[in-house]
């Protein structure tokens, strides 16, 4: 348990000035400006957005220099003020099938309709340094096509079309909302991609690793993986109509999953769901592995007992800000806690001491 | 107060407003000059909504996370009233888009889209064509080889 102290001021606003020292670096090397994290490290920008779970890429910028590029510490900041937040209201669904795409790879149908646009993207490089990023120097405009006009349908419609795909059940119910509810187990699918979408990265890969390695494995397809800006619409009270209030990027991932049916089923295939702010595909793709997982009651399948398939293991440690929040505060004085600790241990030691010595002493007595 | 304004011509501006660049429609407002009398109904104020998804992209909704907007409502002298609602947290873009609302509904319309509209929505259009550009071109065509052991 955590008892108040008092004390410490002096040495406490030293340590924030050293901190603050310690942040600008060397004051010879050029400060970094918000615009140039924002522009050039926009994928830290986007994960803290989406654990931050606020779309503000300024505000990420201002999280990571403060945070001296501590992403879990960025990602504090930005939940603290998301909170000083008045909430305006809620938006309609985005239409991520009206997506402007970056990107949109599908690795089920070759000749997706639409097209495989690999957009800007790590793979096929070859993961090794490249010396030239340390000297400056400019860069060539990208090369330009002729822009596709059509929109970009959803592969898993294609298949839907077919009926051999799960169809998402079409509705308008209000969604739970774990920023106004607290969690609570069971939780419906709306409250997990919400608990997912804002999970720590790294948490919801291993998870959906361990269910590539076999721990309920559900052998994922990426049916399509997109990322893109969308428009956010919203319905403005005062005005009786929706109007868009602005744009956002996303990265979603659809993934088809085997199934082998059930009674009253026939074989189809099932659907895991990923979408994150921001362009953050790892973590989308992740996100649908252990939606995929998480969804084995709904579809009548057997709980192997597999870390992923606990939805209350998943979600109560998939947030990084009360992990962080629970595991360093024991960093902080503990000190009455720890006497008595240690009264109770000399306590223990003592007595064992003392016993010893009579049972000693009554051996000798024999 | 321009009582043809249709609800669909209406959100057409608020929507280009909303996810402008600040700096750019600053310039393109205060190159159309207009400074219009105006008093506040609700000040500038930085909140935030909840953005919703959808579950595999079509079925029931989900709370996906917020982003920040800034709103504000005010009235011209004649009493027609604007409001601004922008993406971010700047005050200011979101009392200029108030009254760009505002005078929409006044004959100051035409002069006002040309000004500000036109060259917002064009400019929009191409840094949304030059990315469409740059991402055509990066469409493949993927070949399936045929495997040795078949």
């Amino acid at each position: 348990m955590y008892v108040a102290v008092k004390g410490g001021e002096r040495a406490i606003e030293n340590a924030h000035a050293w901190l603050a020292e310690e942040r600008r670096g060397d004051t010879d090397v050029a400060e970094l400006s918000l615009a140039q994290i924002r522009e050039q490290l926009s994928l830290a920008v986007n994960r803290v957005m989406a654990e931050g779970s606020l779309f503000d890429p300024d505000l990420a910028a201002l999280a990571i220099k403060q945070s001296r590029g501590d992403l879990i510490e960025a990602i504090f900041l930005i939940r603290a003020y998301r909170t000083t937040l008045p909430r305006f209201g809620y938006t309609q669904p985005v239409e991520t099938g009206a997506m402007a795409c970056d990107r949109r790879i599908s690795a089920t149908f070759k000749d997706a309709p639409g097209g495989q646009v690999l957009g800007p993207t790590f793979d096929y490089t070859h993961r090794l340094l490249d010396f030239k990023l340390a000297a400056e120097g400019e860069v060539p405009a990208a090369p330009a096509a002729e822009p596709r006009q059509d929109p970009t349908p959803h592969i898993t419609g294609f298949l839907q079309d077919e009926d051999i795909i799960e169809r998402e059940p079409v509705s308008d119910a209000v969604p739970g909302d774990l920023t106004r509810e607290p969690m609570a187990f069971p939780a419906d699918r709306a409250v997990r991609l919400q608990s997912l979408t804002r999970g720590d990265e790294g948490f919801i890969l291993g998870m959906a690793y361990s269910t590539q390695r076999g721990y309920a494995r559900n052998h994922a397809f990426v049916g399509e993986l997109r990322i893109g800006s969308v428009p956010v619409e919203m319905e403005i009270p005062e005005l009786g109509f929706a109007i868009e209030i602005g744009e956002v990027e996303l990265t979603e991932c659809e993934t088809v999953n085997q199934f082998k049916g059930s009674k009253t089923v026939p074989p189809q295939f099932t659907r895991g769901y990923g979408l994150v702010f921001g362009q953050s595909e790892r973590k989308s793709i992740a996100m649908a592995l252990v939606d995929r997982a998480l969804r084995w009651e709904e579809l009548g399948e057997d709980n192997l007992g597999a870390p992923a398939q606990d939805e209350e293991f998943v979600l109560s440690h998939a947030d990084n800000i009360q992990a962080t929040g629970f595991l360093e505060h024991i960093k902080l004085p503990h000190y009455v806690d720890f006497q008595s600790e240690l009264e109770l241990v000399r306590k223990l030691r003592r007595e064992a001491a003392e016993l010893a010595e009579t049972l000693a002493a009554r051996e000798a007595a024999e | 107060m321009n009582t043809t304004i249709s609800a669909e011509d209406r959100k057409g501006w608020m929507s280009l407003l909303a996810p402008a660049d600040e700096a750019r429609l600053t310039e393109l407002w205060q190159g159309y000059g207009a400074n219009p009398v105006c008093e506040f109904l609700r000040a500038p104020e930085a909140g935030g909504v909840m953005v919703r998804g959808r579950m595999g992209g079509s079925g029931a909704p989900f709370n996906l996370g917020e982003m920040t907007v800034t709103r504000c409502a005010l009235s011209l002298e004649d009493g027609t009233v604007g409001h601004g609602y922008v993406q971010g947290r700047s005050m200011a873009k979101a009392e200029i888009a108030a009254k760009i609302d505002a005078l929409m509904q006044t004959a100051e319309a035409e002069a006002l889209r040309a000004a500000v509209l036109v060259p917002l929505a064009a400019e929009r259009q191409a840094q949304k064509d030059a990315r469409a550009a740059k991402a055509a071109a990066t469409k493949v065509e993927f070949f399936t080889m045929v495997r040795g052991e078949d």
